[in-house]
């Protein structure tokens, strides 16, 4: 069995050389993610706002399906999408599969529920400060979404960043929709995995490292864009 | 603020993402033993300066690569099975097999070596012995091609390991690699190919305990997938990529291919007779 030591210093020899083959990978997974975590922002950050303000019939079961769907199993997801993607599928035509465009779709779908699930949150309770200032100036549910996301951007911060290292983490989907091809579609987690699949436990491990190292890395630089952002406003 | 500017950067980011690649690329359905063996990592450079064709391989179990292959999802198979691969091209999913190369099959198992089957010549007797003395087994279970191979050796040692699922046997139902984690750890015997093998580092106590049987001749075809069938396949980048492993330098590439010094694979397309 190899030590833990073994792939600490597997992890520091690919980071010190700045192994090509890592920064590839490094810069693939940092795109792919970011690519889905910019979308599911624009499609999760309104939608969850909205299901915070607007009434309307089914609302409460909508919530709970957005909910729920923070669970949804990656492989299942990555099913799904190379089920549609695939040549024999709807969007076959397309020819998207094995690209880092249909790793972006699978993690678009994983991450929406969660971005919109946890942004509702973060405005339904922002609102119930602001009701009343924002209904006697006479702006209605709808008016008010811009004005509350923007007024909640550093909570919903953490909600994005949720998101993002579900992302960037996840391997079931990508593996399945991207086939883990070495130049074109292998990101950390399909690395990893396919080192683990060779049995060089420490590379894996170090590899997992750089990942975990990544991570802290940008939850680091998103407290310090809160920090600077509480204070410039005062 | 930062808002702002983080959308900035995920929006340069989106334009590198989906930028398309230049060369023409195929997608080649295949096995894990091609590609954790580093085989492919050694000839697609080649492939690339000779043809002009940049190979993309998805490595699963053959089982899978054919399932893939027949949906459309590939330009060429690249796989071990010759009954499956003579199948899909009998029903018009291939257009032609081509026999490439052989590697051959081992097994592996603890040092200690509680069913006493090292050194034996005779693969069916050795797994005979190992069900006898029900030690653990670590089996594929994933319909791969060397899946495939092990449940035709069992049917001619005569035994059915099926029934003891769960108990010695063990299907783990993952690919090559994975079983053999799954093997150290539990000190299991287990069938595998020899490249993987040989390039697997998380051995723990196991240890090469048969080989040489004729029957352990593991043979690789290749296939263009039917544009009949798959009108979008890359027909002629596909043959191209064919051509070139067929050719007398495509083999003599393939026979140097070394790992920790040892070769893995063995060259033997004949144009003459169908092959083996």
């Amino acid at each position: 069995m190899q030590s833990l030591g073994d792939a600490f210093r597997a992890a520091f020899g690919l980071v010190v050389s700045l192994d090509p083959d890592l920064i590839e990978i490094v810069s693939l997974s940092l795109s792919v993610s970011g690519v889905s975590l910019l979308l599911a922002s624009l499609v999760g950050l309104p939608a969850g706002a909205g299901l915070a303000l607007v009434r309307f019939p089914g609302r409460r079961a909508a919530i709970v399906v957005v909910n729920a769907a923070m669970g949804l199993p990656p492989v299942v997801v990555g099913l799904l999408v190379y089920l549609l993607l695939s040549r024999s599928g709807p969007l076959g035509e397309l020819g998207w599969l094995f690209t880092a465009r249909a790793m972006v779709i699978a993690q678009f779908l994983l991450i929406t529920p969660i971005v919109a699930a946890l942004s509702r949150q973060v405005v339904e309770d922002l609102w119930v400060e602001y009701a009343d200032q924002l209904s006697s100036l006479g702006a209605g549910p709808l008016r008010a979404i811009p004005t509350l996301l923007w007024d909640a951007r550093f909570s919903l911060l953490t909600t994005v960043l949720a998101g993002f290292g579900r992302a960037i983490g996840e391997v079931g989907a990508v593996i399945i929709v991207g086939g883990n091809i070495a130049h074109a579609t292998r990101v950390m987690t399909t690395a990893i995995t396919l080192e683990t699949r060779k049995g060089d436990l420490a590379l894996a491990l170090g590899l997992g490292l750089v990942l975990l190292t990544l991570s802290l890395g940008i939850n680091a630089l998103a407290a310090g864009v809160r920090e600077f952002g509480a204070r410039w406003e005062g | 603020m930062g808002l702002r500017w983080m959308l900035v950067g995920l929006s340069l980011l989106l334009v590198l993402c989906v930028s398309p690649a230049a060369a023409e690329t195929i997608t080649v359905a295949s096995t894990t033993s091609t590609e954790n063996s580093g085989l492919f990592a050694w000839i697609l450079p080649m492939v690339l300066e000779k043809t002009g064709v940049e190979v993309r391989p998805v490595a699963v179990g053959t089982g899978q690569a054919i399932r893939m292959a027949r949906r459309g999802d590939a330009d060429v198979l690249f796989v071990h099975d010759r009954a499956s691969e003579e199948a899909f091209v009998a029903e018009g999913y291939g257009v032609k097999r081509h026999p490439v190369m052989y590697n051959d099959y081992i097994v592996v198992g603890p040092k200690d070596d509680p069913a006493g089957i090292r050194g034996m010549k005779d693969v069916g007797a050795a797994l005979k012995q190992i069900a006898t003395a029900q030690a653990p087994f670590t089996s594929r279970g994933d319909d791969s091609g060397t899946h495939k191979a092990e449940l035709r050796l069992w049917k001619g040692a005569g035994v059915d390991p099926r029934p003891a699922s769960g108990s010695w046997y063990k299907e783990t139902g993952q690919g090559q690699g994975a079983t053999l984690n799954v093997a150290s750890g539990m000190d299991a015997y287990m069938f595998v190919d020899r490249g993987t093998w040989i390039s697997f580092k998380n051995r723990g106590d196991l240890e090469l305990l048969v080989e040489g049987d004729p029957l352990l001749f593991n043979q690789y075809g290749v296939i263009l997938v039917s544009s009949e069938k798959h009108p979008h396949v890359k027909a002629r980048a596909g043959q191209a990529f064919i051509d070139w492993l067929i050719s007398g330098e495509g083999q003599q590439a393939i026979g140097a291919f070394r790992v920790e010094g040892q070769p893995l694979f063995t060259p033997n397309y004949s144009p003459a007779t169908p092959g083996p």
